[in-house]
């Protein structure tokens, strides 16, 4: 089988691409359980982080996972670099591009530059999160990890709570899991759900989320969403849609929680909930590593 | 490509075995501290064949696992198609163990380099040994093997095929032309 070379959503990926890329990253993880946690598949391939926007977890994750295969790894902080003095993306990408990078993580505020920067350097790209519109690696791991405690997602209720307007996280999610056979059902605030999002219903209702809900995933809330007036404050947020014990247990019993990080404890969710059996958010990181491992493989290994 | 002729039968891969497996143990005096380790996919299915073997002729079970050389081979930026990546499973230590590695065809020699990264990355054994069912020569690398089924001189443009029941349905070796 071939795969893309790039991954900026998964538009051109397949459900078996998909499944095949994902039986890799289980693969992986007998990989990160040895004594020597690294392969030389990559060898003599130099990947570059390019970060214009801050993330910790997404960037180690991808530069350990690139490490692991033996691949160089150079990493690229937009806040510290020549775009603070103002050189566009785009000269940014080519003069790094002189330097013999074989592939670029991305990520930016901007929505669709990852698309851009696969024209521009003909070179994999693989997208660690632009702007609102996609967050792809994020949604493979939260599938790997919904597939390693569910079994299989055929005909599963998936709930993803909190401000999905704002969230990539989401619309990967919506995107990827209807594709593995998951029902995908969004809800938040009015005011924080978009009009339409392809692949999930959309609920303002906390109950009608849950109920049967066989995993349920929480999204951050961004404080600065008050500032804009979307909310009128946080304790309404937590009255109306802080998963607790108590509404957790509309969904299924034993139903895992996720959330793809940082949190707010006590804000979208209990504190006591992060740390029970039932959350899988420390299983999340430990699985990004591994699907990040299988998605430069990938992506970087045969000739399409 | 065009059959050419059966190599080994049935009866004759099976007494190749059989001798390979009294081989190892005549080499290992004994099963002290032995393990076998097959390269997939016909290496393991070897590599089963000798351990039932080894118990059956010194009434001792010996560990075996299974190794998937994909992650380490040193063409994986020239390759067209990719290669799927399979499961490593070593579930012992084989730290001063001696590893018997089993594969089907010795040929470049660049599959068994790779096993012997892949095995190193595991552990540190006291003795790797190599076993094959066929050695069709043309070495690319300073490699032998320590214990060979057949050894079956071939040119470049022939292709040995091992067939196993496990996988193939019956037992055989055959060769094979590409036009």
């Amino acid at each position: 089988m071939s795969f893309p070379k790039h991954l900026l959503d998964f538009q051109g990926w397949s459900r078996a691409q998909i499944e095949s890329l994902l039986e890799t990253a289980r693969l992986m993880q007998e990989v990160l359980a040895r004594p020597v946690k690294k392969v030389p598949a990559l060898t003599g391939f130099t990947v570059a982080t390019v970060f214009f926007e801050p993330s910790t977890r997404t960037r180690i994750s991808f530069e350990l996972a690139a490490r692991r295969m033996s691949a160089d790894v150079v990493s690229f902080a937009g806040a510290t670099s020549s775009t603070a003095k103002g050189e566009t993306y785009r000269d940014t990408l080519r003069t790094l591009d002189q330097m013999g990078i074989d592939a670029y993580i991305l990520r930016t505020d901007a929505a669709g530059v990852p698309h851009q920067a696969h024209r521009w350097l003909k070179k994999p790209v693989i997208n660690a999160g632009d702007g609102w519109r996609a967050h792809p690696t994020q949604a493979l791991l939260d599938a790997f990890t919904l597939l390693e405690r569910l079994g299989s997602l055929e005909g599963k209720k998936i709930a993803i709570v909190g401000d999905i307007l704002h969230s990539r996280v989401a619309r990967s999610n919506a995107e990827l899991l209807p594709r593995l056979g998951a029902q995908v059902v969004a809800c938040g605030p009015a005011t924080l759900l978009p009009a339409h999002l392809p692949g999930a219903s959309l609920t303002t209702r906390l109950q009608e989320a849950l109920e049967e809900a066989d995993a349920v995933m929480v999204l951050r809330l961004q404080k600065e969403r008050m500032d804009r007036g979307l909310l009128p404050s946080i304790p309404e947020y937590i009255a109306g849609y802080q998963l607790t014990e108590a509404r957790l247990a509309w969904a299924k019993p034993e139903a895992p929680l996720l959330h793809p990080g940082p949190m707010n404890r006590d804000v979208e969710l209990e504190g006591t909930l992060a740390d029970s059996t039932r959350s899988l958010v420390e299983r999340q990181v430990a699985n990004g590593q591994a699907v990040r491992m299988a998605v430069l493989y990938h992506v970087l290994v045969g000739k399409q | 490509m065009t059959f050419k002729s059966r190599i080994l039968n049935q009866d004759e891969v099976r007494r190749a075995l059989i001798r390979i497996a009294h081989e190892v143990i005549e080499k290992n005096k004994g099963t002290d501290r032995l393990c076998f380790v097959g390269i997939h996919t016909r290496g393991i299915s070897l590599a089963k064949r000798l351990v039932e073997l080894v118990e059956r002729f010194e009434g001792k079970r010996v560990p075996m696992g299974i190794l998937d050389i994909t992650l380490y081979r040193d063409d994986l930026s020239e390759i067209g198609l990719q290669p799927k990546v399979r499961e490593t499973r070593i579930p012992f230590d084989i730290n001063g163990k001696a590893v018997v590695l089993v594969d089907d065809v010795l040929y470049t020699g660049r599959t068994a380099r790779a096993a012997l990264d892949a095995l190193i990355d595991q552990g540190r054994p006291s003795r790797i040994y190599l076993a094959v069912l066929v050695d069709r020569g043309h070495r690319e690398l300073p490699i032998r093997a320590d214990f060979v089924g057949k050894n079956l001189p071939t040119s470049r443009a022939e292709v040995v095929k091992v067939k196993t029941q496990e996988d193939d349905g019956e037992d055989a070796v055959e060769l094979w032309e590409v036009p």
